[in-house]
């Protein structure tokens, strides 16, 4: 089991002496090999909530566990794909993907073995030995998945995966991420400011109010999912024609529009 | 700074100004050395002083030949700037992680680096003698702040995005310093290098003065003592061309790396 649970979480900031709330009591579960996106307005603390569960910050207040560990600081058994990639630029394709396998000290076969399952997985065959600035941000963005994949990791985070990616290599890598969770389903907590995205790629979609942030509702996609029986669309954009997709969708939008006027003096 | 007005110089254009330039300032001194207010003992022409470096290519003086003088000044150079390197580059790296060696290491740091590399030959010489420690000290003195800082800076302005991958794909912290800010800083790194290679060949002279032997500062003191000022200005004139060839070399070396990278 490596569910991600948020248990009452509090985050507050210090600027300038004077302390400001950005999370403001998150209670949220991802149950194991449950995808979940989080969406909400800018600057509501969805990344905050991301680098939570990543190690890379800590709460306040409340705890965060995965796996029934509470995070302490951030570790393999979370990869992490970031919105820039963050490859090392001065390492290949393989190297980049080798780098987590090397510290868990796996034995040099086994690591050949998994980073080639990976690459073949991720289609990078041919790619081993580029550097990152010789590769488009859609094959760049595939490494970094690799690169996460690769760890065989109990929860995978991803911060606007897609967001620095064009429209269309956008489709591509969400259809991709689609068939890589079929082959090997991972517990996953995401980020994302397109609303699509979240509905086409998520079990259920988290949406936080304007900060302070909270979990304002959460909407189950894979029961419309499975009863309007969208998997048997193999084209996102046949997905999204759908009358329940649209439908679910409109709903996010409407409630994230909500949380925008509010915001507005 | 360039009025608005200006349109960039060709490349041509740049040659020809260079070339006025440097004709201008042999000119002035052709001038100043043949016009008899100044002894030409003291102050040889451009041509004197040319005349005697070709001399002094197949000639000893001061017990060798300027070839000679220059492999040993190079050797003692290259032994105190690979030192710089050695602890600079990575105490820097371990200063720009470890916040408490920083907090250690920066003050004496501070204190001791505007000690300027020629302050430091009485020292050297009483320390470590005249012979191979001694100028090693020297140019030690004169190339370590920039190989040291420039590392520093280096680990400390890495983008975070990278510590973090480092960090959530399990890296240890010695492998973090080694495998992530090294790379990650190697630019900066291979820049403080070059600015301490520079200083480094500055700091020769200075380093030479106590030297007993070769090298091409103990024969510019051999000249100053003999009173041939052309045999002086012979090797300024050498220290300038292989400072200036070192520079270059370093420079190329620098737009390879950041070529590599992608960042040029």
């Amino acid at each position: 089991m490596s569910a991600i649970i948020f248990e009452n979480v509090y985050r507050y900031f210090i600027r300038d002496g004077r302390s400001f709330p950005a999370l403001d009591g998150i209670d949220l579960t991802v149950a194991d090999k449950e995808v979940v996106a989080l969406v909400g307005p800018s600057g509501c603390g969805k990344t905050t909530c991301l680098r939570l569960a990543a190690g890379f910050e800590l709460p306040t207040k409340g705890r965060v566990t995965v796996g029934g560990q509470q995070v302490i600081g951030p570790g393999p058994d979370r990869a992490v794909v970031f919105q820039q990639f963050a490859l090392f630029p001065w390492k290949s394709v393989e190297e980049n993907i080798a780098f987590g396998l090397r510290n868990q000290g796996a034995a040099a076969s086994t690591r050949q073995e998994r980073i080639s399952a990976i690459i073949k997985l991720m289609g990078l065959e041919g790619y081993e030995t580029a550097y990152p600035h010789q590769l488009s941000g859609g094959m760049q963005q595939r490494v970094a998945i690799a690169r996460a994949y690769v760890l065989d990791p109990e929860a995978l985070l991803m911060d606007e995966p897609f967001g620095a990616l064009d429209a269309q290599t956008r489709i591509v890598m969400q259809e991709e991420l689609v068939r890589i969770a079929r082959v090997n389903p991972r517990t996953v907590l995401f980020i994302t400011h397109a609303v699509d995205e979240a509905v086409y790629l998520a079990d259920r979609v988290a949406v936080m109010t304007r900060r302070p942030g909270r979990i304002k509702e959460i909407l189950d996609v894979r029961s419309v999912r499975k009863a309007e029986r969208w998997n048997d669309h193999e084209r996102i954009e046949d997905v999204m024609d759908l009358e329940s997709f649209v439908h679910l969708r409109t709903h996010i939008w409407r409630s994230l529009r909500e949380e925008k006027m509010e915001a507005a003096p | 700074m360039a009025s608005p007005s200006q349109r960039p110089p060709s490349k041509l254009e740049v040659f020809v100004l260079g070339f006025i330039g440097l004709a201008g300032f042999v000119g002035l001194w052709l001038a100043a050395s043949t016009s008899g207010y100044v002894p030409r003992q003291f102050l040889p022409t451009p041509f004197d002083v040319l005349a005697r470096a070709i001399h002094l290519l197949t000639s000893p003086f001061a017990g060798a030949t300027l070839p000679v003088h220059l492999a040993r000044s190079l050797e003692r150079y290259a032994c105190g700037v690979a030192l710089a390197a050695a602890i600079g580059v990575p105490l820097g790296l371990a200063m720009g992680w470890y916040r408490w060696l920083d907090d250690i290491v920066t003050p004496v740091f501070d204190g001791l680096r505007f000690i300027a590399p020629i302050a430091w030959v009485p020292f050297a010489a009483l320390w470590f003698g005249t012979g191979i420690g001694g100028p090693i000290m020297i140019i030690f003195s004169g190339a370590f702040p920039p190989c040291l800082i420039s590392a520093y800076r280096g680990a400390r302005f890495v983008d975070s995005k990278y510590i973090e991958a480092a960090q959530m794909l399990g890296t240890s912290n010695l492998r973090t310093v080694a495998e992530v800010l090294l790379p990650a800083s190697f630019p900066s790194i291979v820049a403080g290098l070059r600015v301490g290679a520079g200083l480094g060949w500055q700091s020769l002279v200075g380093a030479e003065l106590i030297v007993a032997s070769a090298g091409v500062g103990y024969m510019m003191v051999q000249g100053q003592s003999n009173i041939s000022t052309p045999t002086v200005m012979a090797g300024m004139l050498a220290i300038g061309l292989v400072g200036l060839l070192i520079d270059v070399a370093l420079r190329q070396m620098e737009a390879r790396v950041r070529r590599r990278r992608g960042l040029a």
